[in-house]
């Protein structure tokens, strides 16, 4: 146990670059597309920006975080992934009752001006 | 103490270790810290709900697309990314036990650190001068809050930094030392992976709304 702190995950000069590199085009190309207005689909515009982030959100876990199943004997996974599924449902949770108690709840005339 | 004589005892009913194995002093830090971010990751996702629930409601005050620069914000992200890399560069040197240079990197970390608040703060103040302020629609109240919260996150972590450097010239790289720093770089990550989140719902998708 004495070594602990020595034996933590660390990175390397090779990994901090990858993950770098990666970063930096999956931060790129999402904003060309919205500042560049390069698809004319507002939608899909949309879906492949959260796709970006879901994947540069990865990236930084696996190559700045060091993430991997075995570090703390899988703890820190099996956390990140308890927290994970909470966030999914704060977030889905929230919009998804909020949105329809926007669509049910309020009067017309007050629908018609949210944009 | 009383749980100790009641070992010593042999009690039979008592079925834990009676004698606790040695641990090494902070070494469950890390993992503690780790269940501190993910702790922290849900308050940002509650703000995150929030600012989903609340982004439309403008109350006929101005939206994303008038008040964002995403040039500004293009920037920004870049300050935190290259933040990202040269903490990476501090704790590479730490490895070598190299304090000159963990000092060094950790100084340029806290310079790009700075630039990405003094930016942050540049366009808060600019959005407050042009009567965007949090009390002028559930947007902006939802969107300073968000944002702010993830700037008082890195003003704190420039705190740190900048007591990680003096402690680091007083004591060396030390065992503490280094587990501190593998704390703050957790911490200075995660802040930039919330970073990704933001930059992508609260600005890109902002603007295409």
């Amino acid at each position: 146990m004495s070594d602990h702190v020595a034996a933590a995950p660390h990175g390397s000069m090779r990994g901090y670059f990858i993950g770098f590199v990666l970063s930096v085009i999956l931060t790129a190309i999402p904003f060309a597309l919205v500042m560049g207005e390069m698809l004319e689909s507002r939608v899909a515009t949309a879906w492949i920006v959260m796709a970006f982030a879901v994947a540069q959100i990865v990236v930084h876990m696996i190559f700045f975080l060091h993430m991997n199943s075995k570090s703390e004997e899988g703890w820190t996974l099996v956390s990140l992934v308890f927290t994970l599924i909470l966030v999914v449902i704060t977030l889905a949770g929230s919009l998804w009752v909020m949105y329809h108690l926007d669509s049910n709840m309020m009067p017309e005339h007050d629908t018609s001006q949210v944009p | 103490m009383a749980h100790t004589l009641a070992n010593q005892e042999f009690d039979p009913t008592v079925f834990h270790q009676s004698d606790e194995a040695d641990h090494a002093a902070g070494g469950s830090t890390l993992l503690g810290f780790w269940i501190y971010l993910m702790s922290d990751c849900l308050i940002f996702a509650a703000l995150f709900a929030t600012y989903g629930v609340l982004g439309g409601n403008l109350a006929a005050g101005p939206g994303p697309r008038d008040l964002f620069d995403l040039k500004l914000v293009a920037v920004n992200t870049s300050m935190l990314l290259l933040s990202s890399i040269t903490y990476g560069f501090a704790m590479l040197a730490s490895h070598r036990n190299l304090v000159g240079q963990t000092q060094g990197w950790l100084l340029v970390t806290a310079l790009f650190g700075a630039a990405f608040i003094g930016i942050e703060l540049f366009e808060f103040s600019h959005m407050i001068h042009e009567g965007a302020t949090p009390q002028r629609s559930a947007f902006l109240s939802a969107f300073f809050t968000l944002v702010g919260t993830h700037g008082l996150h890195v003003t704190f972590g420039l705190v740190w930094l900048m007591t990680l450097m003096v402690q680091l010239g007083r004591h060396g790289i030390t065992v503490a030392n280094q587990r501190r720093l593998m704390c703050l770089s957790l911490f200075w990550h995660f802040l930039d992976v919330i970073w990704i989140g933001v930059f992508t719902f609260v600005y890109l998708l902002g603007v295409l709304r």
